[in-house]
């Protein structure tokens, strides 16, 4: 049938997009004192950290790098470090 | 079957038998009738449909724009004040391709505060988007609500439709309607099926932030609906008469044109006087005849145009006027002959401002001054004695 | 027990909220609580701008934007939809506007939603100013905040009013739920969009989202800001159920409010010019004034 073009978008077509170029600091997720709280998972406002078992690890496509899983983590288990491309 | 009903009935009956899922309005005069019986059709169940009190024509539009894009069929009903204040919802609904229906019972706009029929009020709103359809009569204005659906829901249309009709002069009139019962209804007028709609089962993105890289595509989009409508509104109205007998649709309604030297055109009840002088005229001798705009978006000047080409004088007497320049019509109609070989003369009337009436012989005497002069935006029996410091 | 898989928002990423929005985190959360089944609308602002640059889109469910005031108007008008085509099973309807489509150009389309009893979640994402259109005063901008219309200056102190009592005017319409929320306590976000998804009626959320670019703080520290608003009085963590208050976020740790405003420049006027001390005592005051009202110590 025809259908108005131009009107919508696909769900979560967002992803086309990378936003890890924005990034000027990295988080760097040391797996050493991780308590499996997952308050890191919680606070990203990006959604881009995933993992289990005390592995967790953002996807840099997306990660834009506030820092804001690193300043609360509850045990300095995640470091920002400045990027490098 | 005939009823003798006033207008606001006979459009709430036609909107009966559309089936609207979803009514919302805000009640102004002189729409108020049509939104009170429409409300009594839901409270005594003659109607399932669900009957939203809004705080605002705002919210009223808002409302019937939800609606349309979870796939409802949706009404609304407004005039004057109330049209200017959905306006931004105006532009809103027909760039989401929603099939809104909304009738306008036309009336002027404040100030000074006036509550009686001009057409100030969606001739300002012609830009939005909708397509607007104008009747002469109160059958008329009933015939088109159920064509509107038809026109707005056709997949390569899909943009809102109103249907104007002039307060008070229409919607407080009595006359004999014929309505159609609900099973030749539903035949005429099937289910709405959109192609896309706000549903968990696709959950797509509506209304989306633009730039300019796209932008411009939406609304070549748009314009190109609208161009494209008008042979849908013609084809809706043929298959109207073949079901119902009646023709009442279209682009343009030509009286006593075959012929003429000169053309009246006009919108809306005024053409009802108007063919009378122009049946008097005619016997007096004088080619003449009326060309009645029934379509004023999209604008219909191959229509016009082939309707007018051999004529000599244009006569057109419209309610409305864009300050600073001339009425709508006047310039709208220009437009139509604009690089032809053949131009014809164009004098442009200001009539019945403000519901002030509009008697045969004011009709009369314009049209014969127009055979000597050329007039641009001139106001038709204006007090002069209420200018110039009386006031 | 084993923790269940992380999987991908409902917010998908990809979307351009500034590196640690408070708006975009919000959002995530409420929708992730929400689940699929949801239909959505969008007041103009950051979140639809962010979100939806065309042709893309961050939703995964369905959503639609229509204009700055109408965001609830549009959601009643979805969910009378919903139950005239029988559909009203399908899905749950959440409204979003931002603190000036909320408390300013919206409220009368809001108190409309409210006062005919539709089936809608209302959330306010409360940034305390027009960001998206940079950083103008709105009906929800705290007191003193320099904004960009109501900036500091030789004879000003910033903005002359204190945020509009919206959880209050929600609940004067006598609606089922009323709560605020702040992403500086995400879980009780969480837990708030779920009970108010539970409840049949109008609900208001206000959800307090620190905006590092007009808050000028360091995005870092989104969630300290906002945590630190509650542990000053300043934003008061509650519920009202049928026009009472059910429960408050008691404040753990009373800070003074400096300890708030310094992580901000909106409020640096108030710690550089001469006279400040005394207006910050009247920001402590609101704080107190918080604190007593809704009995948060």
């Amino acid at each position: 049938m025809a259908k108005p073009e131009g009107v919508v978008a696909k769900p979560g077509s967002s992803k086309k997009y990378k936003t890890g170029s924005w990034r000027t600091k990295k988080p760097v997720f040391k797996h050493d004192k991780c308590t499996d709280c997952r308050i890191c998972v919680m606070v990203c406002p990006d959604g881009v950290i995933f993992g289990a078992d005390k592995e967790y690890h953002a996807d840099m496509d997306f990660c834009k790098g506030c820092g804001i899983c690193a300043e609360e983590c509850p045990v300095n288990d995640i470091e920002m470090v400045l990027e490098v491309r | 079957m005939k009823k003798l009903i006033e207008g606001s009935m006979a459009v709430a009956e036609a909107i009966k038998v559309c089936r609207p899922h979803v009514i919302s309005a805000y009640p102004i005069t002189p729409q108020t009738h049509v939104v009170e019986n429409l409300s009594q059709f839901v409270a005594d169940g003659e109607l399932k449909s669900e009957f939203v009190n809004v705080e605002s024509e705002f919210g009223a539009a808002s409302v019937v724009l939800g609606s349309s894009a979870t796939g409802a069929r949706a009404f609304s009903c407004t005039t004057s004040q109330g049209l200017l204040l959905m306006l931004e919802v105006l532009y809103n609904i027909a760039g989401l391709r929603l099939p809104v229906v909304m009738v306008v019972a036309n009336r002027a706009v404040s100030a000074p505060i006036n509550i009686w029929c001009d057409h100030q009020d969606a001739v300002t709103v012609r830009d939005a988007g909708w397509i607007q359809l104008w009747a002469e009569d109160n059958q008329e204005a009933y015939d088109m609500c159920l064509q509107a659906y038809r026109i707005g829901e056709t997949p390569e249309v899909s943009l809102p439709v109103m249907v104007n009709f002039d307060g008070f002069i229409l919607t407080h009139a009595f006359e004999p309607v014929d309505v159609i019962e609900q099973k030749d209804a539903d035949q005429f007028l099937p289910p709405y099926k959109p192609a896309q709609y706000l549903t968990t089962k696709n959950p797509l993105t509506f209304g989306l932030l633009v730039d300019p890289d796209y932008y411009a595509e939406t609304r070549y989009r748009l314009q190109v609906a609208m161009e494209d409508s008008k042979k849908i509104i013609e084809d809706v109205a043929d298959e109207f008469k073949s079901k119902f007998g009646r023709y009442s649709g279209g682009l343009v309604e030509k009286y006593r044109l075959d012929d003429a030297d000169t053309a009246v055109i006009s919108m809306g009840s005024v053409s009802g006087t108007i063919k009378e002088v122009v049946d008097s005229l005619r016997d007096e001798g004088k080619k003449i005849g009326l060309l009645r705009i029934r379509v004023l978006r999209p604008f219909p000047k191959e229509a016009i145009f082939a309707a007018l080409k051999d004529v000599k004088n244009i006569i057109i007497m419209e309610k409305n006027i864009s300050l600073g320049l001339e009425g709508m019509l006047a310039t709208e109609i220009k437009a139509c002959f604009y690089a032809k070989e053949k131009q014809p003369k164009v004098s442009g009337y200001i009539v019945g401002l403000g519901g002030r009436d509009i008697p045969q012989d004011s009709i009369r005497n314009t049209i014969l001054k127009a055979e000597k002069e050329l007039a641009q935006a001139e106001f038709v029996d204006l007090k002069h004695q209420l200018i110039g410091g009386v006031l | 027990m084993k923790k269940p898989e992380i999987k991908e928002s409902l917010l998908a990423p990809g979307h351009k909220a500034c590196a640690g929005c408070g708006e975009a985190l919000a959002a995530r959360i409420i929708m992730d609580a929400a689940g699929p089944n949801t239909i959505v609308t969008a007041a103009t602002g950051c979140l639809e701008v962010f979100s939806t640059l065309y042709p893309q889109s961050a939703w995964k469910m369905p959503w639609i934007h229509s204009l700055f005031e109408n965001s609830s108007a549009v959601a009643a008008g979805i969910e009378v939809a919903l139950k005239a085509m029988g559909r009203e099973n399908e899905a749950k309807v959440i409204a979003q506007g931002g603190d000036g489509a909320t408390a300013d150009i919206g409220i009368g389309c809001l108190s409309g939603m409210f006062e005919r009893g539709h089936d809608v979640l209302y959330v306010c994402y409360d940034n305390e100013a027009y960001m998206n259109t940079g950083i103008q005063r709105s009906g929800l901008t705290p007191f003193e905040a320099s904004t960009t219309t109501s900036p500091s200056g030789e004879i000003s102190w910033g903005n002359k009013t204190d945020k509009k009592p919206m959880p209050e005017i929600a609940a004067a319409h006598k609606i089922p739920y009323v709560a605020t929320a702040t992403v500086g306590y995400v879980k009780d976000l969480e837990k708030k969009v779920k009970k108010a998804l539970s409840i049949k009626g109008p609900k208001y959320l206000q959800v307090h989202c620190p905006c590092p670019l007009g808050w000028a703080h360091d995005p870092a520290l989104t969630i300290k800001v906002a945590k630190t608003a509650v542990q000053t009085g300043l934003i008061p963590i509650f519920e009202m159920e049928q026009g009472k208050i059910t429960s408050v976020r008691k404040i753990a740790k009373k800070q003074p409010v400096e300890e708030y405003l310094k992580l901000q420049a909106r409020f640096r006027h108030l710690f550089k010019k001469p006279g400040g001390e005394a207006e910050i005592k009247r920001i402590q005051q609101i704080a107190d004034n918080n604190i007593e009202k809704y009995g948060l110590m």
